[in-house]
């Protein structure tokens, strides 16, 4: 049977002056209900990290102070008043989590964006580069990961104390060299491109050609590494606040509300399910979104 | 008598494998007048395209290194020149048309972004970019040009694409223009097309060209002169039409050979026979 000339769909090019390669990606992504589904739990944590950030400055509850003891009212099992129960010294869990979300998100976020900035410019002038460069830089990717990163981490915040920008500081300045090596790799190939070597041609500047023509068309994976090292970073903290290394008490944290619940383990369950179930829902919703993120950057899966 | 734009002598280039040194180009001398044309002919690997991108330093080194020889543009050593220099004349006074339109362009960017780069650049006096982006894909033929400004590479055909890498090349306004295998990615009739807009171009915007390319049926009405390369050499160097007409050197006798001609009744396509060259080492 042959196809009747009005059932051939349209040529796209006329839609296409708006079809940029951002759009295109965002398309495919939205197209997918898992990554749907994980921006939507993105959203909800971040809005909740965001009003407590600020009730937090203004000293206003959420639903109650998360740091005000109630001894009367210790270890209840979740209740009307206190949804998510009360922890050993009476303080309210979901009010604590709540505060602890702000703290897990801002790790992650800021980690992530020290991390990135490093591995992106260390990446980029190894590959560009070349040579003794890349040389210098890439051995040096490779003594931080000889040290075992948490151990590290660990080591220099018993050096530095526990405070929240340092952790972060610390976080983001061990876990850029996986970021450095991804952008090295995309460099040394888009380097070679045949556009890259028409802008040199064109008289274009060194940094321009790394900023300009090769970062844009290695920005999917670095995106999608970006994604991923979120959940890392806060998986990091939480594990830091576990072992007490983490943000001082009596800030709250996902991590340290776990930390004080484990005492307690065999009699109040919800000490420890709910502000895990937060972490494990917080990283498998980030790395489910740098999943589906990385699978609508790929040209090649069309 | 119109001075020489550019005169290359005894140009040598070497590359540093890892399986020992091989000599690109040996002692190649050429020279282009103002306004001049020349076609580089040769077979893969003859160091025609190592020649044109040494024109401005363009080979990395290394693994390249430029043993000997010098390249002089409009009187200035592009080997010995610092870099701030030898950019301006990327672009500015050699532009370069390369073999792949659809790789040669960057896909993420449109059309006139990449366009308005180049003028930038060279040109930082025009105030009206975007008018001059639409000027200059008018001059090479793309209808349309207000609304094509706004493509991106992918959204176009071959033979489009190559338009806006002349376009690009153009608007930097060199006063050489090297086309390296400008037509070898496009299928035929698009090849015409080109080649029709290369001449045109050329003589619109009194512009010099070196056109490089394997195929000597190509050249004839697109450049005054011709230098056959083998192995890093230049065999022969003369007028395209004597060269076409009584070539002196068995290999570009064997080369002029392998363009098939329409209507012979040749069986089988002409291949370069190497005889001669084990004849001539005798």
């Amino acid at each position: 049977m042959i196809a009747s000339p009005n059932t051939i769909p349209l040529s796209p090019l006329d839609a296409g002056s708006r079809d940029t390669p951002l759009r295109r990606v965002a398309r495919r992504f939205f197209r997918n209900p898992v990554a749907v589904v994980c921006c939507a739990v993105i959203a909800i944590f971040f809005s909740v990290a965001i009003v407590a950030g600020f009730l937090s400055l203004a000293n206003l509850p959420m639903p109650y102070q998360p740091n005000a003891t109630n001894l009367s009212r210790k270890l209840l099992p979740p209740n009307a008043t206190n949804w998510l129960g009360t922890d050993n010294l009476g303080r309210d869990v979901l009010s604590r989590m709540v505060a602890g979300s702000t703290i897990s998100l801002t790790v992650g976020f800021v980690a992530m964006a020290v991390s990135l900035g490093i591995g992106i410019v260390v990446g980029a002038v190894s590959g560009y580069f070349g040579g003794w460069v890349d040389n210098v830089l890439m051995r040096m990717v490779d003594a931080i990961l000889c040290f075992p990163s948490f151990f590290l981490i660990l080591t220099a915040i018993a050096i530095l104390g526990p405070n929240i920008w340092i952790i972060i500081g610390v976080i983001g300045l061990v876990s850029w060299t996986g970021t450095a090596r991804l952008v090295r790799a995309e460099f040394l190939t888009l380097r070679e491109s045949e556009y890259v070597r028409a802008a040199r041609a064109l008289g274009q500047r060194g940094p321009k050609i790394i900023f300009r023509h090769i970062l844009p068309n290695a920005f999917a994976p670095i995106f999608v590494t970006a994604v991923i090292s979120i959940p890392d970073a806060i998986l990091i903290e939480s594990g830091l606040s576990f072992l007490s290394f983490g943000v001082p008490p009596p800030q709250a944290t996902w991590g340290n509300i776990i930390a004080d619940g484990k005492t307690y383990i065999l009699d109040a369950w919800w000490l420890i399910v709910f502000p895990g179930l937060a972490i494990f829902i917080a990283a498998l919703a980030f790395y489910m979104a740098g999943d589906a993120l990385r699978r609508a950057a790929d040209t090649r899966s069309l | 008598m119109k001075p020489n734009l550019l005169e290359i002598h005894d140009l040598a280039i070497r590359f540093h494998t890892e399986n020992g040194n091989v000599d690109a180009v040996r002692r190649v001398s050429l020279s282009l007048k103002e306004g001049g044309s020349l076609a580089i002919v040769g077979e893969s690997g003859s160091g025609k395209s190592v020649t044109a991108l040494a024109l401005t330093r363009l080979l990395p080194s290394p693994p390249a290194e430029y043993v000997g020889g010098r390249i002089v543009f409009e009187g200035q050593d592009i080997l010995t020149m610092s870099k701030p220099a030898l950019r301006k004349i990327r672009g500015g006074g050699i532009a370069y048309v390369f073999q792949e339109p659809g790789t040669s362009l960057n896909p993420v960017f449109t059309i006139r972004s990449q366009i308005a780069e180049g003028i930038r650049l060279h040109r930082p006096e025009v105030r009206d970019v975007d008018a001059e982006v639409v000027r200059w894909l008018t001059a090479v033929g793309i209808r349309d040009p207000e609304a094509r400004m706004r493509d991106y590479p992918h959204q176009l055909s071959g033979g489009m694409q190559q338009r806006v890498m002349i376009a690009m090349a153009l608007s930097c306004r060199p006063k050489l223009l090297v086309a390296d295998e400008p037509t070898t990615a496009l299928d035929v009739t698009i090849q015409a097309q080109i080649l029709a807009e290369l001449r045109r171009l050329k003589e619109e915007f009194a512009m010099a060209l070196i056109l490089i390319t394997h195929n000597f049926g190509i050249i004839r009405g697109l450049c005054d002169r011709v230098a056959v390369m083998y192995r890093g050499e230049i065999v022969e160097y003369g007028e395209t039409e004597s060269v076409l007409k009584n070539p002196q050197h068995a290999y570009t006798k064997a080369l002029i050979a392998c363009v098939p001609r329409l209507g012979s009744n040749e069986k089988r396509l002409q291949t370069i026979d190497y005889a001669w060259e084990a004849a001539a080492a005798k």
